[in-house]
């Protein structure tokens, strides 16, 4: 099927030299890092995670929510996903991949990254984290390549698929649930170290996740000939409203906890993320923005997906809604929960951490190639759509 | 379609898969279950490392500790800066002159700093003033060694949290699991930032995380922690086993009234001290 | 066949390419090296051809029983002691790295990356 896509128009060929001209740069930054170390980074002792890490853990996300449309294709047996299935399974492989690069782009010694396998750490999050990521991409591409390839055949794809598009879905959730006991388990570190933190994870990966495919589904109706349906992107819509307003229920439960109980290490990251945090007369605030423009893209985006005529009368609004959904969360997860962990440090000491260029250009790469993966598997899938229609 | 032939392809091939592959996995995870003591494993090769886990090296029962006495810094201040030159020269600690390549492993710092869960309101002169010596806590039960994916980070037999630097693929999961703050990470080759190179120890290669060893490579072979040498007679540093009810450690503890840094999070420290 | 112009051209090119290290060689492997032994020591911890084939999981085993089974027991040659250390055991006797280790190992072109943290003798 992969000689789908290498037919394309203009377009499609412009986006992917676009997209390929940013890997090439993060290709060169990357073998600086390489041959450097890390130290070309922003990171440093007392923030030792920074925008690596925090894309990865965002990326998860985005990777869990395609399962709220197999979910309910495949155990309710709602059929209007039917077409739109495949792009969140293949969704789900382009973010992974994007994952596991973020991670090797984070490995001080890349190179012994087996060593997770040689002496495996049942006791290491780490450990399990590497296994269902792992497993989840496996489970992805068998499925959607399976069911794709049956789809294409025009017969009903063989039955033994099911099973592990079942495993599937258990394992959509734990991607997400040990990604956040990364940081959950963690002592030492009150903004982390909290119960909520793997459901807050999910609701706003099944926000993040659906937002970006609606997105995606209205660009490729224009530029694809590919009609996902009115109804399903109504349904999808449907989904991210009720989980967005979840996650912003979890983080509103996070300030009540922390400002309620009036207990400092609770406080202190969100004090740091939202209001800028005071210590020996100066007041520490760079993420501040960012983390009111998460809250401010959020009510325009849940505006804009709710309101009737945005969501139903024009595509345009609906898309920028969702796409507000999006970055507002990439705000929250891929930015500020990361980074504002390791704020105060550990010895009650602040550390602001700015990304260097050198660092931005891997990122964007990652992007980038996470994308051009992500073009690729849509144009194979919408072959196979359009050939049927044929 | 031969149906019968698809019938026993699909029983034979889950049944491979069932076969082998999963025992394979069983086995490795059976293996790898013990926690990350001593030697959980050890060669690079798959059987002796199978085999090493099976028949652990037995703990000794010894639990090296520490015991701080503030006092004695805050009377001679040079002390301080005495066991961090000490351990500096003993493990080819590089000194960079950005803060965001920092690397150390014992260091002085405030009182605030290093107990943040203690009262700090109107506080006394000398604490005010003066500073505290800070340096891994060698837990009892340490999450750094919880945190890491590849058992580079261990607790021996003698209970001292060490790192195998030639295992540690650089994730720093262990930094972030540390509530103290006390690991460091060679964000780019050390070699150039080593004033004076110690023959008897090996610098670090950039991508791995280090930090304080107890001094693994002296009390292997009988000799006091390079710091608490530094100190002297002072006994500002006590070195010693505290699982050993006749030590002298022991013998201090019982005598003053000591404290942890942030026992509440059940990490159950080796270094106490006297305020 | 079909394409059989196509496929042996093909075949023939990929082959040579494959084996370029073998022409660009002239089929020569070249001299064997001579990493140049100690003057004044005899006998190593183990015999050459046992050092030969299998130092590098010596060394592995070294480690690992110093460092993370503690055990720190020393090896007795000509009755002298020896402590089980790459930089205060081995390069005591074979005091040149460029002489002794680097001779056989850019023959074979292998990077071990002892030396990045280890201290290699002075030269």
């Amino acid at each position: 099927m992969f000689e789908k896509a290498l037919k394309g128009n203009n377009y499609y060929w412009m986006w992917l030299a676009f997209l390929g001209f940013f890997i090439g740069i993060a290709v060169i930054c990357y073998l600086r890092q390489y041959f450097y170390g890390l130290g070309l980074t922003g990171m440093s002792r007392d923030v030792s995670w920074g925008l690596y890490i925090s894309q990865f853990t965002f990326l998860v996300g985005v990777a869990a929510g395609g399962v709220m449309l197999v979910l309910p294709y495949y155990i309710h047996n709602y059929k209007v996903f039917g077409r739109i299935t495949i792009l969140g399974e293949f969704l789900a492989i382009a973010s992974l991949l994007m994952c596991l690069m973020f991670i090797m782009a984070d490995l001080g010694q890349p190179l012994r990254g087996l060593n997770v396998l040689l002496y495996p750490t049942p006791n290491s999050m780490l450990f399990w984290d590497m296994c269902v990521l792992w497993g989840y991409l496996i489970l992805n591409a068998l499925c959607g390549w399976v069911i794709l390839t049956a789809e294409r055949k025009q017969v009903k794809p063989p039955k033994w698929i099911y099973f592990f598009v079942y495993l599937s879905i258990p394992f959509a959730i734990s991607i997400h649930t040990v990604t956040a006991m990364l940081y959950c388990g963690l002592p030492g570190r009150h903004f982390w170290l909290s119960a909520i933190i793997a459901p807050r994870f999910l609701a706003s990966a099944f926000a993040a996740g659906p937002a970006l495919i609606v997105v995606l589904a209205l660009i490729l109706k224009r530029v694809a000939n590919f009609d996902a349906g009115k109804e399903a992107i109504n349904k999808m819509v449907t989904i991210i409203i009720y989980a967005a307003l979840a996650n912003m229920f979890f983080v509103g439960l996070e300030f009540f906890v922390g400002f309620y109980s009036n207990i400092p290490g609770h406080k202190h990251t969100l004090t740091y993320l939202f209001f800028g945090l005071e210590h020996h007369g100066h007041v520490y605030n760079n993420l501040v923005p960012y983390m009111w423009a998460f809250v401010a893209l959020f009510l325009l985006g849940i505006g804009l997906i709710s309101h009737p005529y945005t969501r139903k009368q024009s595509e345009l609004w609906l898309g920028v809604g969702c796409a507000s959904i999006f970055f507002s969360f990439w705000l929250d997860k891929g930015i500020g929960f990361v980074l504002g962990g390791f704020v105060p440090t550990p010895l009650e000491e602040i550390v602001e951490y700015y990304p260097t260029a050198n660092e931005l250009f891997i990122t964007i790469g990652i992007w980038a190639t996470g994308f051009f993966i992500l073009t690729v598997l849509y144009k194979i899938a919408i072959g196979v759509e359009h050939e049927i229609e044929a | 379609m031969d149906k019968k032939r698809r019938d026993f392809l699909k029983v034979a091939g889950i049944s491979t898969l069932a076969g082998l592959g999963g025992t394979a996995v069983v086995d490795k995870i059976v293996a790898g279950a013990s926690p990350a003591v001593a030697n959980a494993s050890t060669a690079a090769h798959a059987e002796k490392d199978t085999a090493h886990a099976k028949a652990p090296v037995a703990a000794t029962g010894k639990r090296y500790g520490m015991v701080i006495d503030v006092r004695k810094f805050q009377n001679d201040p040079s002390l301080g800066e005495k066991a961090e030159r000490a351990c500096i020269e003993a493990h080819n600690i590089p000194e960079f002159p950005e803060k965001k390549d920092e690397i150390k492993w014992i260091w002085m710092t405030n009182y605030e700093n290093c107990f943040p869960e203690k009262s700090q309101l109107y506080k006394d002169e000398t604490t005010e003033s003066h500073q505290v010596p800070v340096f891994c806590n060698h837990c009892d039960d340490p999450p750094c060694v919880r945190a890491c994916p590849t058992k580079a980070t261990f607790k021996n037999k003698d209970g001292v949290v060490i790192m195998d630097f030639h295992r540690c693929i650089g994730c720093r999961f262990c930094m972030a699991a540390c509530p103290y703050g006390m690991r460091s990470f060679n964000w780019r080759n050390p070699r150039p930032f080593i004033k004076e190179t110690n023959k008897q120890f090996p610098t670090r290669m950039r991508g791995v995380v280090e930090k304080c060893n107890f001094c693994a490579e002296r009390i292997g072979v009988g000799e006091q922690p390079a710091c608490v040498e530094a100190c002297g007679e002072s006994k500002a540093m006590v070195f010693g086993d505290l699982n050993d009810p006749h030590s002298e450690v022991r013998k201090i503890l019982k005598e003053n009234y000591t404290i942890q840094r942030k026992p509440s999070l059940g990490t159950h420290p080796s270094v106490f001290y006297i305020v | 066949m079909y394409d059989s112009g196509k496929i042996i051209p093909g075949l023939i090119i990929f082959v040579l390419f494959i084996t370029i290290p073998i022409w660009y060689n002239h089929g020569d492997a070249g001299n064997a090296p001579k990493p140049e032994l100690p003057k004044d020591a005899k006998s190593c911890v183990l015999s050459a051809e046992d050092m030969r084939s299998g130092h590098m999981q010596l060394l592995n085993e070294w480690r690992d029983e110093v460092l993370r089974d503690g055990d720190r027991g020393t090896i007795t040659i000509d009755g002298k002691q020896y402590q089980k250390s790459l930089m205060l055991t081995c390069m005591e006797c074979h005091t040149s790295k460029k002489k002794f280790c680097d001779t056989c190992h850019d023959y074979a072109s292998v990077k071990p990356y002892c030396w990045d943290c280890h201290i290699a003798p002075v030269e």
